[in-house]
Protein backbone atom coordinates (compact mmCIF):
# COMPACT_ATOMS: atom_id res chain seq x y z
CA UNK A 1 0.00 0.00 0.00
CA UNK A 2 2.67 2.16 1.16
CA UNK A 3 4.73 1.59 -2.09
CA UNK A 4 2.04 2.53 -4.42
CA UNK A 5 1.52 5.29 -3.16
CA UNK A 6 5.20 6.25 -3.63
CA UNK A 7 4.35 5.53 -7.13
CA UNK A 8 1.70 8.01 -7.77
CA UNK A 9 4.24 10.97 -6.15
CA UNK A 10 6.60 9.17 -9.12
CA UNK A 11 9.28 7.53 -6.26
CA UNK A 12 9.84 3.88 -6.92
CA UNK A 13 11.95 1.94 -3.77
CA UNK A 14 14.78 0.39 -5.57
CA UNK A 15 15.83 -2.69 -4.95
CA UNK A 16 19.50 -2.87 -4.24
CA UNK A 17 21.46 -3.91 -7.19
CA UNK A 18 23.95 -6.44 -5.03
CA UNK A 19 23.88 -9.86 -4.77
CA UNK A 20 23.07 -10.85 -1.39
CA UNK A 21 25.06 -14.09 -0.83
CA UNK A 22 23.90 -15.29 2.55
CA UNK A 23 20.58 -14.62 1.93
CA UNK A 24 20.25 -15.93 -1.61
CA UNK A 25 19.04 -19.71 -2.18
CA UNK A 26 21.29 -21.97 -3.74
CA UNK A 27 19.86 -25.40 -3.21
CA UNK A 28 19.78 -25.41 -7.18
CA UNK A 29 23.34 -25.02 -7.33
CA UNK A 30 23.70 -27.63 -5.23
CA UNK A 31 21.63 -29.68 -6.57
CA UNK A 32 23.57 -29.73 -9.60
CA UNK A 33 27.05 -29.54 -7.78
CA UNK A 34 25.66 -33.43 -6.12
CA UNK A 35 24.56 -35.10 -9.73
CA UNK A 36 26.90 -33.09 -12.50
CA UNK A 37 30.36 -32.57 -10.68
CA UNK A 38 32.04 -30.80 -14.02
CA UNK A 39 29.33 -27.83 -12.82
CA UNK A 40 32.71 -26.83 -10.74
CA UNK A 41 35.03 -26.45 -13.20
CA UNK A 42 33.91 -23.28 -15.50
CA UNK A 43 36.42 -20.88 -15.83
CA UNK A 44 33.97 -18.19 -17.95
CA UNK A 45 35.75 -18.62 -21.14
CA UNK A 46 32.65 -17.85 -22.95
CA UNK A 47 32.79 -20.49 -25.70
CA UNK A 48 29.45 -22.12 -24.78
CA UNK A 49 27.76 -18.53 -24.88
CA UNK A 50 29.66 -17.69 -27.97
CA UNK A 51 28.53 -21.06 -29.95
CA UNK A 52 25.14 -21.22 -28.54
CA UNK A 53 22.74 -20.63 -31.44
CA UNK A 54 19.66 -19.18 -28.75
CA UNK A 55 22.28 -16.79 -27.39
CA UNK A 56 23.05 -15.44 -30.58
CA UNK A 57 19.56 -14.69 -31.61
CA UNK A 58 18.17 -14.00 -28.04
CA UNK A 59 19.31 -12.54 -24.75
CA UNK A 60 20.48 -15.80 -22.98
CA UNK A 61 24.22 -16.19 -21.96
CA UNK A 62 24.75 -19.75 -20.72
CA UNK A 63 27.89 -18.90 -18.90
CA UNK A 64 25.89 -15.97 -17.22
CA UNK A 65 23.27 -18.68 -16.14
CA UNK A 66 25.94 -20.90 -14.38
CA UNK A 67 27.18 -17.78 -12.61
CA UNK A 68 23.82 -16.99 -11.49
CA UNK A 69 22.78 -20.44 -9.93
CA UNK A 70 26.41 -20.38 -8.51
CA UNK A 71 25.39 -17.18 -6.58
CA UNK A 72 21.60 -18.39 -5.92
CA UNK A 73 19.97 -15.97 -8.64
CA UNK A 74 17.84 -18.11 -9.60
CA UNK A 75 14.79 -16.20 -10.36
CA UNK A 76 16.47 -14.66 -13.43
CA UNK A 77 17.40 -18.13 -14.46
CA UNK A 78 14.05 -19.78 -13.82
CA UNK A 79 12.73 -17.62 -16.53
CA UNK A 80 15.80 -17.86 -19.27
CA UNK A 81 16.48 -21.44 -18.65
CA UNK A 82 13.53 -22.81 -20.73
CA UNK A 83 15.08 -20.73 -24.07
CA UNK A 84 17.97 -23.83 -24.31
CA UNK A 85 16.93 -25.92 -26.76
CA UNK A 86 19.69 -28.59 -25.65
CA UNK A 87 21.21 -29.35 -28.97
CA UNK A 88 24.58 -29.93 -26.96
CA UNK A 89 26.88 -27.16 -28.91
CA UNK A 90 27.80 -25.63 -25.66
CA UNK A 91 29.18 -29.15 -24.51
CA UNK A 92 31.52 -29.90 -27.22
CA UNK A 93 33.32 -26.37 -27.16
CA UNK A 94 33.73 -26.29 -23.65
CA UNK A 95 37.69 -26.35 -22.78
CA UNK A 96 36.99 -27.41 -19.35
CA UNK A 97 34.82 -30.50 -19.94
CA UNK A 98 31.68 -29.44 -18.52
CA UNK A 99 28.64 -31.03 -19.05
CA UNK A 100 26.87 -28.06 -19.96
CA UNK A 101 23.47 -29.73 -21.40
CA UNK A 102 23.30 -31.70 -18.68
CA UNK A 103 23.41 -28.63 -16.18
CA UNK A 104 20.74 -27.26 -18.20
CA UNK A 105 18.34 -30.03 -17.95
CA UNK A 106 19.36 -30.72 -13.90
CA UNK A 107 18.56 -26.50 -13.45
CA UNK A 108 14.83 -27.60 -14.99
CA UNK A 109 14.51 -30.76 -12.51
CA UNK A 110 15.77 -28.38 -9.97
CA UNK A 111 13.16 -26.04 -10.49
CA UNK A 112 10.33 -27.95 -10.55
CA UNK A 113 11.40 -29.80 -7.79
CA UNK A 114 11.71 -26.68 -5.76
CA UNK A 115 8.68 -26.09 -7.04
CA UNK A 116 7.25 -29.43 -5.61
CA UNK A 117 9.04 -28.56 -2.42
CA UNK A 118 11.07 -32.10 -3.12
CA UNK A 119 14.76 -29.98 -2.44
CA UNK B 1 90.29 -39.62 -17.15
CA UNK B 2 87.24 -36.87 -17.07
CA UNK B 3 83.89 -37.59 -16.69
CA UNK B 4 81.44 -37.80 -19.73
CA UNK B 5 77.93 -36.34 -19.82
CA UNK B 6 76.05 -37.06 -22.55
CA UNK B 7 73.36 -34.40 -23.04
CA UNK B 8 70.37 -35.30 -25.54
CA UNK B 9 69.30 -31.98 -27.07
CA UNK B 10 70.56 -28.99 -28.41
CA UNK B 11 68.48 -26.09 -27.72
CA UNK B 12 68.68 -23.50 -25.01
CA UNK B 13 68.90 -26.39 -22.59
CA UNK B 14 71.07 -28.64 -23.87
CA UNK B 15 73.74 -25.34 -24.81
CA UNK B 16 73.51 -24.10 -21.80
CA UNK B 17 74.22 -27.72 -20.26
CA UNK B 18 77.00 -28.43 -22.38
CA UNK B 19 78.77 -24.97 -21.89
CA UNK B 20 78.94 -25.20 -18.25
CA UNK B 21 79.36 -28.90 -17.62
CA UNK B 22 82.60 -28.12 -20.35
CA UNK B 23 83.41 -25.27 -17.81
CA UNK B 24 83.71 -27.86 -14.48
CA UNK B 25 86.08 -30.20 -17.11
CA UNK B 26 83.63 -32.78 -18.05
CA UNK B 27 83.84 -33.80 -21.22
CA UNK B 28 80.43 -33.50 -23.21
CA UNK B 29 78.74 -35.09 -26.12
CA UNK B 30 75.89 -32.90 -27.58
CA UNK B 31 73.19 -34.82 -29.01
CA UNK B 32 70.87 -32.91 -31.70
CA UNK B 33 68.86 -34.32 -33.97
CA UNK B 34 68.69 -31.13 -36.47
CA UNK B 35 71.95 -30.32 -38.95
CA UNK B 36 72.13 -27.22 -35.94
CA UNK B 37 71.66 -26.71 -32.61
CA UNK B 38 69.28 -23.72 -31.42
CA UNK B 39 66.50 -25.60 -30.95
CA UNK B 40 63.17 -23.33 -31.33
CA UNK B 41 65.63 -20.29 -31.10
CA UNK B 42 66.20 -20.41 -34.48
CA UNK B 43 62.53 -19.94 -35.46
CA UNK B 44 61.85 -16.80 -33.13
CA UNK B 45 62.68 -13.23 -34.64
CA UNK B 46 62.98 -11.44 -31.10
CA UNK B 47 62.17 -12.06 -27.71
CA UNK B 48 59.78 -10.97 -24.53
CA UNK B 49 59.70 -8.92 -22.60
CA UNK B 50 62.56 -6.87 -23.87
CA UNK B 51 62.25 -7.30 -27.54
CA UNK B 52 66.00 -8.29 -28.34
CA UNK B 53 66.95 -10.31 -30.71
CA UNK B 54 66.86 -13.92 -30.67
CA UNK B 55 70.35 -14.44 -32.41
CA UNK B 56 71.96 -12.04 -29.20
CA UNK B 57 70.97 -15.50 -27.14
CA UNK B 58 71.93 -17.64 -30.00
CA UNK B 59 75.37 -15.98 -30.13
CA UNK B 60 75.67 -16.47 -26.45
CA UNK B 61 74.98 -19.82 -26.49
CA UNK B 62 76.89 -20.49 -28.96
CA UNK B 63 80.04 -18.59 -27.66
CA UNK B 64 79.69 -21.21 -24.42
CA UNK B 65 79.71 -24.07 -26.15
CA UNK B 66 82.74 -23.05 -28.34
CA UNK B 67 84.90 -25.34 -26.22
CA UNK B 68 87.35 -28.42 -27.27
CA UNK B 69 85.48 -30.32 -24.43
CA UNK B 70 82.01 -29.98 -26.55
CA UNK B 71 81.74 -33.19 -29.07
CA UNK B 72 78.62 -32.04 -31.20
CA UNK B 73 76.67 -34.86 -33.04
CA UNK B 74 73.98 -32.93 -35.17
CA UNK B 75 71.50 -34.97 -37.56
CA UNK B 76 71.99 -37.74 -34.78
CA UNK B 77 69.13 -39.77 -32.85
CA UNK B 78 69.11 -41.94 -30.54
CA UNK B 79 68.20 -45.59 -31.22
CA UNK B 80 68.98 -47.83 -28.24
CA UNK B 81 69.26 -46.30 -24.01
CA UNK B 82 71.58 -48.99 -21.97
CA UNK B 83 72.45 -48.46 -18.73
CA UNK B 84 74.98 -51.26 -16.64
CA UNK B 85 74.44 -49.34 -13.17
CA UNK B 86 76.05 -46.22 -13.00
CA UNK B 87 77.50 -46.77 -16.77
CA UNK B 88 75.08 -45.50 -19.47
CA UNK B 89 75.87 -46.56 -23.54
CA UNK B 90 73.81 -44.83 -26.29
CA UNK B 91 73.63 -46.28 -29.61
CA UNK B 92 73.15 -43.23 -32.64
CA UNK B 93 71.17 -43.67 -35.64
CA UNK B 94 74.15 -44.51 -36.93
CA UNK B 95 75.36 -47.37 -35.28
CA UNK B 96 77.52 -45.31 -33.06
CA UNK B 97 78.23 -45.85 -29.69
CA UNK B 98 78.53 -43.58 -26.53
CA UNK B 99 79.10 -44.16 -22.88
CA UNK B 100 78.65 -42.05 -20.29
CA UNK B 101 78.87 -41.33 -16.17
CA UNK B 102 75.43 -39.13 -16.72
CA UNK B 103 73.06 -38.32 -18.80
CA UNK B 104 71.47 -35.07 -19.00
CA UNK B 105 67.90 -35.06 -20.84
CA UNK B 106 66.89 -31.79 -22.65
CA UNK B 107 64.59 -32.85 -25.28
CA UNK B 108 62.61 -29.47 -25.03
CA UNK B 109 59.06 -29.32 -26.03
CA UNK B 110 57.00 -29.25 -29.28
CA UNK B 111 54.46 -26.40 -30.72
CA UNK B 112 51.17 -27.39 -30.25
CA UNK B 113 49.82 -28.58 -33.75
CA UNK B 114 47.05 -26.45 -34.27
CA UNK B 115 45.01 -28.46 -37.35
CA UNK B 116 43.75 -30.49 -33.97
CA UNK B 117 42.01 -27.54 -33.25
CA UNK B 118 39.90 -27.47 -36.02
CA UNK B 119 37.69 -25.26 -35.17
CA UNK B 120 39.93 -22.49 -35.63
CA UNK B 121 40.39 -23.53 -39.38
CA UNK B 122 44.51 -23.87 -39.54
CA UNK B 123 45.22 -25.70 -42.74
CA UNK B 124 41.64 -25.09 -44.09
CA UNK B 125 42.01 -21.33 -44.43
CA UNK B 126 45.05 -19.56 -45.52
CA UNK B 127 45.21 -16.67 -43.14
CA UNK B 128 44.63 -18.79 -39.80
CA UNK B 129 48.59 -18.70 -39.15
CA UNK B 130 50.50 -19.83 -36.00
CA UNK B 131 52.80 -18.04 -33.70
CA UNK B 132 55.58 -19.55 -35.55
CA UNK B 133 54.50 -18.43 -38.85
CA UNK B 134 54.20 -14.62 -37.98
CA UNK B 135 57.76 -15.46 -36.34
CA UNK B 136 58.64 -16.16 -39.92
CA UNK B 137 57.23 -13.20 -41.39
CA UNK B 138 58.63 -10.58 -39.00
CA UNK B 139 62.13 -12.24 -39.54
CA UNK B 140 61.27 -11.94 -43.43
CA UNK B 141 59.98 -7.96 -42.63
CA UNK B 142 56.78 -8.95 -44.44
CA UNK B 143 53.13 -9.72 -42.95
CA UNK B 144 51.01 -10.35 -45.65
CA UNK B 145 47.98 -12.32 -46.43
CA UNK B 146 48.22 -15.38 -48.77
CA UNK B 147 46.80 -13.54 -51.46
CA UNK B 148 50.06 -10.75 -51.09
CA UNK B 149 47.74 -8.02 -49.61
CA UNK B 150 48.25 -6.29 -46.35
CA UNK B 151 45.76 -7.47 -43.10
CA UNK B 152 44.33 -5.01 -41.79
CA UNK B 153 42.42 -6.35 -38.69
CA UNK B 154 44.12 -8.91 -37.01
CA UNK B 155 43.00 -11.03 -34.53
CA UNK B 156 45.60 -13.17 -32.24
CA UNK B 157 43.88 -16.28 -30.46
CA UNK B 158 45.10 -17.29 -27.21
CA UNK B 159 45.07 -20.49 -25.26
CA UNK B 160 45.16 -22.86 -28.15
CA UNK B 161 46.12 -26.20 -27.42
CA UNK B 162 47.08 -25.58 -23.67
CA UNK B 163 44.13 -25.33 -21.07
CA UNK B 164 41.81 -27.13 -23.48
CA UNK B 165 40.59 -31.12 -22.20
CA UNK B 166 39.43 -31.18 -25.66
CA UNK B 167 42.99 -32.01 -27.23
CA UNK B 168 44.31 -33.44 -23.68
CA UNK B 169 45.82 -30.59 -22.15
CA UNK B 170 44.76 -28.99 -19.46
CA UNK B 171 47.95 -27.01 -18.10
CA UNK B 172 48.76 -23.55 -19.15
CA UNK B 173 52.10 -23.06 -21.31
CA UNK B 174 52.19 -19.78 -19.44
CA UNK B 175 54.08 -18.26 -22.24
CA UNK B 176 51.53 -17.85 -25.20
CA UNK B 177 49.98 -15.09 -23.62
CA UNK B 178 53.04 -12.44 -23.25
CA UNK B 179 54.25 -13.81 -26.67
CA UNK B 180 50.63 -12.71 -28.21
CA UNK B 181 51.29 -9.42 -26.35
CA UNK B 182 54.54 -9.06 -27.48
CA UNK B 183 53.57 -10.10 -31.41
CA UNK B 184 50.51 -7.65 -31.11
CA UNK B 185 52.94 -5.01 -30.68
CA UNK B 186 55.09 -5.95 -33.31
CA UNK B 187 52.31 -6.02 -35.83
CA UNK B 188 51.84 -2.29 -34.77
CA UNK B 189 55.00 -1.69 -35.50
CA UNK B 190 55.17 -3.01 -38.82
CA UNK B 191 51.57 -2.30 -39.71
CA UNK B 192 50.67 1.40 -37.85
CA UNK B 193 47.43 0.67 -40.25
CA UNK B 194 46.15 -2.15 -38.33
CA UNK B 195 44.11 -3.04 -35.48
CA UNK B 196 45.08 -5.90 -33.56
CA UNK B 197 42.67 -7.35 -30.86
CA UNK B 198 43.52 -9.90 -28.46
CA UNK B 199 41.02 -12.92 -27.51
CA UNK B 200 41.85 -14.19 -24.13
CA UNK B 201 40.48 -16.32 -21.44
CA UNK B 202 43.01 -14.74 -18.46
CA UNK B 203 46.25 -12.35 -19.00
CA UNK B 204 48.74 -14.52 -17.62
CA UNK B 205 51.51 -12.27 -17.28
CA UNK B 206 53.86 -13.70 -14.39
CA UNK B 207 57.25 -12.96 -15.57
CA UNK B 208 59.34 -10.49 -14.73
CA UNK B 209 58.23 -7.32 -16.77
CA UNK B 210 56.01 -9.31 -18.78
CA UNK B 211 52.20 -7.34 -17.01
CA UNK B 212 54.55 -3.84 -17.88
CA UNK B 213 54.74 -5.25 -21.73
CA UNK B 214 50.83 -5.96 -21.70
CA UNK B 215 50.28 -2.00 -20.12
CA UNK B 216 52.63 -0.68 -23.22
CA UNK B 217 50.62 -3.04 -25.68
CA UNK B 218 47.50 -1.06 -24.77
CA UNK B 219 48.81 2.39 -23.69
CA UNK B 220 51.63 2.62 -26.82
CA UNK B 221 50.39 0.08 -29.37
CA UNK B 222 46.47 0.67 -29.11
CA UNK B 223 46.29 -3.09 -28.66
CA UNK B 224 42.59 -4.36 -28.04
CA UNK B 225 41.75 -6.87 -25.69
CA UNK B 226 38.81 -9.28 -25.72
CA UNK B 227 37.87 -11.69 -22.88
CA UNK B 228 36.23 -14.86 -24.40
CA UNK B 229 37.51 -17.91 -25.76
CA UNK B 230 36.96 -17.67 -29.72
CA UNK B 231 34.15 -20.66 -30.36
CA UNK B 232 35.41 -21.08 -34.65
CA UNK B 233 36.63 -19.68 -37.60
CA UNK B 234 34.88 -19.29 -40.58
CA UNK B 235 36.03 -17.91 -43.68
CA UNK B 236 33.66 -15.40 -45.83
CA UNK B 237 33.30 -15.10 -49.10
CA UNK B 238 36.17 -12.67 -49.82
CA UNK B 239 38.60 -14.07 -47.93
CA UNK B 240 37.96 -12.67 -44.64
CA UNK B 241 37.65 -14.78 -41.77
CA UNK B 242 34.83 -14.58 -39.11
CA UNK B 243 35.18 -15.47 -35.65
CA UNK B 244 32.70 -15.80 -33.14
CA UNK B 245 33.55 -15.15 -29.48
CA UNK B 246 31.40 -14.15 -26.21
CA UNK B 247 32.64 -10.97 -25.42
CA UNK B 248 32.18 -11.86 -21.70
CA UNK B 249 32.90 -8.46 -19.90
CA UNK B 250 29.76 -7.41 -22.33
CA UNK B 251 27.85 -10.53 -21.72
CA UNK B 252 26.99 -10.80 -25.12
CA UNK B 253 27.97 -12.80 -27.92
CA UNK B 254 30.30 -11.16 -30.72
CA UNK B 255 31.40 -11.71 -33.95
CA UNK B 256 34.11 -10.07 -36.06
CA UNK B 257 35.52 -9.96 -39.34
CA UNK B 258 39.81 -10.41 -39.42
CA UNK B 259 41.66 -10.56 -42.21
CA UNK B 260 44.51 -12.59 -40.64
CA UNK B 261 44.08 -15.20 -37.44
CA UNK B 262 47.25 -16.21 -35.46
CA UNK B 263 47.05 -18.86 -32.87
CA UNK B 264 48.72 -19.16 -29.98
CA UNK B 265 49.79 -22.77 -30.05
CA UNK B 266 51.11 -24.16 -26.67
CA UNK B 267 53.94 -26.15 -25.61
CA UNK B 268 54.01 -29.54 -25.68
CA UNK B 269 56.50 -32.72 -24.92
CA UNK B 270 58.58 -33.36 -27.74
CA UNK B 271 57.85 -36.56 -29.97
CA UNK B 272 61.83 -36.82 -29.22
CA UNK B 273 61.50 -36.78 -25.75
CA UNK B 274 58.32 -39.30 -25.66
CA UNK B 275 60.85 -41.30 -27.40
CA UNK B 276 63.22 -40.91 -24.82
CA UNK B 277 60.78 -42.03 -21.94
CA UNK B 278 60.15 -45.20 -23.59
CA UNK B 279 63.44 -46.18 -24.61
CA UNK B 280 64.84 -45.01 -21.32
CA UNK B 281 62.13 -46.34 -18.81
CA UNK B 282 61.81 -42.24 -17.47
CA UNK B 283 58.68 -41.46 -16.12
CA UNK B 284 56.25 -38.66 -17.42
CA UNK B 285 53.50 -37.47 -16.15
CA UNK B 286 50.10 -36.63 -16.48
CA UNK B 287 51.22 -33.69 -18.57
CA UNK B 288 52.86 -36.17 -20.55
CA UNK B 289 56.02 -33.94 -19.62
CA UNK B 290 59.06 -35.80 -17.76
CA UNK B 291 57.89 -36.51 -13.83
CA UNK B 292 60.53 -34.65 -11.91
CA UNK B 293 61.81 -36.44 -8.70
CA UNK B 294 60.32 -33.32 -6.69
CA UNK B 295 58.88 -30.39 -7.79
CA UNK B 296 59.97 -28.32 -5.11
CA UNK B 297 63.85 -29.34 -4.53
CA UNK B 298 64.55 -32.19 -7.10
CA UNK B 299 63.13 -30.61 -10.96
CA UNK B 300 66.39 -31.86 -12.07
CA UNK B 301 66.18 -34.83 -11.21
CA UNK B 302 64.20 -38.30 -13.08
CA UNK B 303 63.50 -41.86 -11.38
CA UNK B 304 66.74 -42.94 -12.75
CA UNK B 305 70.03 -42.16 -11.13
CA UNK B 306 72.39 -40.52 -13.19
CA UNK B 307 69.57 -39.21 -15.56
CA UNK B 308 69.03 -35.65 -15.36
CA UNK B 309 66.66 -33.17 -16.90
CA UNK B 310 67.22 -29.76 -18.16
CA UNK B 311 64.42 -27.02 -19.59
CA UNK B 312 61.34 -27.53 -20.94
CA UNK B 313 60.80 -31.33 -21.50
CA UNK B 314 59.72 -31.23 -17.98
CA UNK B 315 57.14 -28.47 -18.07
CA UNK B 316 57.09 -24.93 -20.10
CA UNK B 317 59.52 -22.55 -19.33
CA UNK B 318 60.78 -19.06 -20.72
CA UNK B 319 64.47 -18.94 -21.89
CA UNK B 320 65.43 -17.36 -18.75
CA UNK B 321 63.87 -20.50 -16.71
CA UNK B 322 65.11 -22.86 -19.07
CA UNK B 323 68.99 -21.48 -18.54
CA UNK B 324 68.29 -20.94 -15.04
CA UNK B 325 67.17 -24.88 -15.21
CA UNK B 326 70.01 -25.87 -17.20
CA UNK B 327 72.26 -24.53 -14.43
CA UNK B 328 70.90 -26.44 -11.93
CA UNK B 329 70.95 -29.28 -13.48
CA UNK B 330 75.08 -29.47 -14.36
CA UNK B 331 74.76 -28.72 -10.45
CA UNK B 332 73.05 -32.09 -9.66
CA UNK B 333 75.22 -33.84 -12.23
CA UNK B 334 78.36 -32.44 -10.84
CA UNK B 335 77.28 -33.38 -7.59
CA UNK B 336 76.45 -36.73 -8.25
CA UNK B 337 79.38 -37.22 -10.19
CA UNK B 338 81.67 -36.40 -6.91
CA UNK B 339 79.58 -37.44 -4.18
CA UNK B 340 76.77 -40.26 -5.19
CA UNK B 341 78.36 -42.35 -8.48
CA UNK B 342 79.53 -45.73 -7.48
Amino acid sequence: MKENNMEKFGFTISKGRQIDYESNDRRIAEYIFKREPSFRLCIECGGCSATCTTGNLTKFSLRELHILIKRGENDQVRQNIRKCMLCGKCTLVCPRGVNTRNIVVLAKQAFQKSDEYAI
Amino acid sequence: MSKQVIIIGGGVAGLEAAGQLSKAGIEVSLIEKENKTGGHLNKWYKLFPDRRNSSEVKEYLDGITHHDGIKLLTNTTIEKFNRNKSHFSIITNEGKELTADAIVVATGFDLFKSARKEEYGYGIYDNVITSTDLEEMFRKGKIVLSNGNVPKTIGIVHCVGSRDEKVGNLYCSKLCCVTAVKQAIEIREHLPESKVFCFYMDMRMGGAFYEELYREAQEEWGVNFIRGKVSEAGEAIDNKLIIKVEDTLAGRPLKMEVDLLVLMAGMEMSEGGKKIAKMGGLNTGENRFFAVADHHYGSNRSNIKGVFYAGTCTAPMSITETISHARAAVSEVMDYLKNERK
